[in-house]
């Protein structure tokens, strides 16, 4: 069953569903990468809590010019407008007032969402509103999904993908370095407010897929997720976009197989299970890695030290560090020094002097800034710089 | 006001005052300590922890749930930071990342556990239900001295009486420490306050106001009491006992107007249906906090007060 689902055999609509998701997920993982880079994940909360007034009202008035309140792009465009006066709120509040972005958010978000749920309820009460299911919107719902809807969604989501793409050096260059990118002759401003736009153009898209409350998931998570796997921008955004699809793909196509298992969640929960992962074991910043990295530098520690107690014929009585020498086959089990371990130790007695000697001498500043006790110096100077600092190393013979 | 007040409004308007003062107080420390969304982030994970209780005693009864919600934001909040510390990533970013996995965990358990045959869903959890909270032995003004009366109150007005007070007496005994380590933390550092465990008790302190009055309200009016109350009352003084009478002040308006239009707008409209009182309160506060944000004495960023 999940098989049939994963190759999309499942039935006309599961997979209109799925390729639909895996689109949104592929553009929202790309788009939420700038915001996050940019240090603006949560304004992406306050755009998806901002639609539900819009679709409120878009309903009201397609009934009230008599046609059918449910139709898909109505709902959207007015989600849309709603969403952008919210993010008007978010940027004039910042602003003007000395309120910061945060505050501005949270009342942006909870007032919009609020103002939504009243017109909810006067929807409940009017006649033709009884079976519109516009709560459906609040967690998405793929059921009953039309052709037109699905075209709608992975359209939309293709245009986000191409416009983010286009738009990916400003906006990277916007979202490390403001002043420079003005500096550089950027519309700062301008660029802001098309990155925004795109986020509000996935919210938009994703409402019926996701539902509003879970799409700031979908924008957030990939690209935090992906940014554990590399520091390059342009990988970030593949990764993410990357991440993004396979949530939405794989979302998609489990939540196909049983009806208990609503998609939004679902997707929502596969990026955070890939975001899990990559907290663990990307390479570089994983905690893993991290862990490793840690481990690996006490031992380069411990043996660097028990070498030098070697070499000035010091015992040693720390523990690890006996186990440590012993397992790198500079000491004996009884704890005498090996002939490797006496040629070692000679040699790290050698380059901690000449360490001394290079840091005792202005003229090597920049080089001695790099002394941490554990760099070999030959890496650091070439080799006429060591000879000539052998030199001073054995005592003047007068003659 | 007559008898029907008592019996319908009465009572409604009280859970919801007292929910919106507690959340506005903790509120504002969060707000000044730029934590706003903490509030928002404890109102989604709130859902989570309340299925879960559910699905271990089978019962949708108040006191489990409260603690399932409690210890849910307390993960939530653990969550945050691990995953800010060790993913170093920035603190939006982390909140996002947690908060709304959980909620998605619990939309899923919900959908998962046959809960149909109890009044519990996604869409009560959001908006509350502040209008049902009637006190059917309510027959008069008199009934508030009647010992058997009081008995048959709904049970969310002690507890969300309680709440309050607890609240109330973190503040007043926090005070100082309080407002040394949101205006200058180093400098309470320098004097050997535990500002981080001060930090946490105010969250855990949020998080007990935002599930009591969650299990009352609904989250909407959770998230919009922490943020909007105090943030308006930001913006007309620059004082922070005065803030925090400000936003008191504030937030029992939005309950008690927010309440009032909701019930009772609609019938003097033409209107034969009420309207979400959750929401209107939270549309209520936010229409203040426009207000302070274009007149209010105080709203520019150098602080100063703003001449004539």
């Amino acid at each position: 069953m999940l098989w049939q689902a994963l190759v999309l055999q499942l039935g006309y609509n599961a997979t209109l569903v799925t390729i639909g998701s895996c689109l949104l997920g592929i553009a929202a993982g790309a788009t939420g990468t700038f915001l996050f880079l940019g240090k603006r994940a949560l304004v992406s909360d306050a755009i998806s809590h901002s639609t539900l007034p819009g679709v409120g009202l878009a309903f009201m008035v397609m009934v009230a010019l008599g046609g059918d309140g449910r139709a898909l792009p109505g709902l959207l465009l007015g989600s849309a407008i709603s969403a952008g006066i919210g993010l008007l709120f978010v940027s004039w509040i910042t602003r003007h007032t000395r309120l910061a972005e945060d505050a501005a958010i949270g009342a942006v978000l909870s007032v919009f969402f609020g103002f939504g749920i009243v017109l909810l309820t006067v929807i409940q009460t009017m006649s033709s509103g009884r079976q519109a299911g516009l709560e459906s919107f609040l967690l998405g719902s793929t059921a009953g999904m039309l052709w037109n809807d699905a075209l709608v969604i992975s359209i939309g989501g293709a245009l986000v993908l191409a416009l983010t793409l286009i738009l990916r050096r400003p906006m990277s260059l916007v979202a490390f370095d403001r002043e420079f990118a003005a500096g550089a002759g950027m519309n700062v401003p301008r660029i802001e407010l098309a990155m925004m736009g795109l986020a509000l153009a996935i919210t938009v898209v994703g409402l019926k897929i996701v539902g509003l409350i879970l799409i700031v998931a979908l924008l957030i998570i990939p690209a935090v997720a992906a940014r554990f796997w590399s520091n390059r921008v342009g990988h970030v955004v593949l990764i993410a976009g990357a991440f993004g699809g396979l949530s939405g793909y794989a979302g998609a196509a489990i939540s196909a197989t049983a009806p208990a298992l609503p998609t939004g969640p679902i997707i929502v929960l596969i990026a955070f299970a890939l975001f899990t992962i990559s907290l663990l074991a990307a390479p570089g910043r994983g905690i893993l890695a991290v862990i490793l990295r840690h481990f690996r530098f006490q031992r380069r520690v411990h043996i660097r030290q028990g070498l030098l107690a070697l070499a000035t014929g010091q015992p040693i009585y720390e523990r690890l560090t006996l186990r440590l020498m012993r397992r790198a086959g500079f000491v004996r089990r009884d704890g005498v020094a090996t002939d490797t371990g006496r040629a070692q130790a000679a040699k790290a007695l050698l380059d901690e002097r000449r360490w001394q000697i290079l840091r005792s001498n202005a003229r090597h500043e920049a080089a001695a800034a790099r002394y941490d006790g554990l760099t070999p110096l030959e890496s650091v100077l070439t080799e006429d710089q060591l000879a000539e600092l052998d030199s001073s190393l054995s005592p003047k013979v007068v003659i | 006001m007559g008898s029907e007040f008592i019996t319908l409004s009465l009572t409604p308007i009280v859970i919801g005052t007292f929910a919106a003062i507690a959340c506005a107080l903790p509120g504002n420390f969060l707000l000044l300590r730029k934590q706003a969304l903490i509030g928002d982030a404890i109102s989604h994970v709130v859902l989570p922890g309340i299925v879960l209780a559910f699905l271990v005693t089978g019962a949708v009864t108040a006191m489990p749930m409260m603690l399932g919600a409690g210890v849910a934001a307390l993960v939530a909040v653990v969550l945050i930071e691990l995953v800010r510390r060790l993913g170093r990533i920035e603190p939006g970013a982390a909140m996002g990342v947690v908060f709304t996995a959980m909620f998605a965990g619990g939309v899923l358990l919900l959908e998962q556990s046959d809960t149909s045959a109890v009044h519990l869903d996604v869409e009560h959890a959001l908006f509350g239900n502040l209008e049902s909270l009637i006190w059917l032995d309510g027959y008069g003004w008199q009934a508030i001295l009647d010992i058997t009366a009081l008995a048959g109150l709904p049970p969310e007005l002690p507890r969300m009486a309680g709440a309050l007070a607890f609240v109330v007496l973190f503040t007043l005994v926090f005070w100082r420490p309080l407002k040394l380590s949101t205006f200058d933390e180093g400098f309470a550092q320098t004097l050997g306050l535990r500002t981080d465990l001060l930090g946490l008790a105010l969250v855990i302190v949020a998080a007990i106001a935002a599930v009591a009055a969650f299990d009352a309200v609904g989250s909407i009016i959770v998230i919009a009491m922490f943020i909007c109350p105090p943030a308006a009352a930001r913006l007309m003084t620059n004082r922070l006992e005065h803030q925090i009478g400000w936003s008191v002040i504030f937030a029992t308006m939005s309950a008690v107007l927010g309440y009032v239009i909701a019930g009772y707008g609609p019938l003097w409209l033409g209107f034969d249906n009420a309207v979400s009182a959750a929401g209107m309160i939270a549309t209520i506060s936010g229409l203040i906090l426009a207000v302070t944000a274009v007149v209010g004495p105080c709203r520019t960023r150098s602080g100063a007060p703003i001449e004539g």
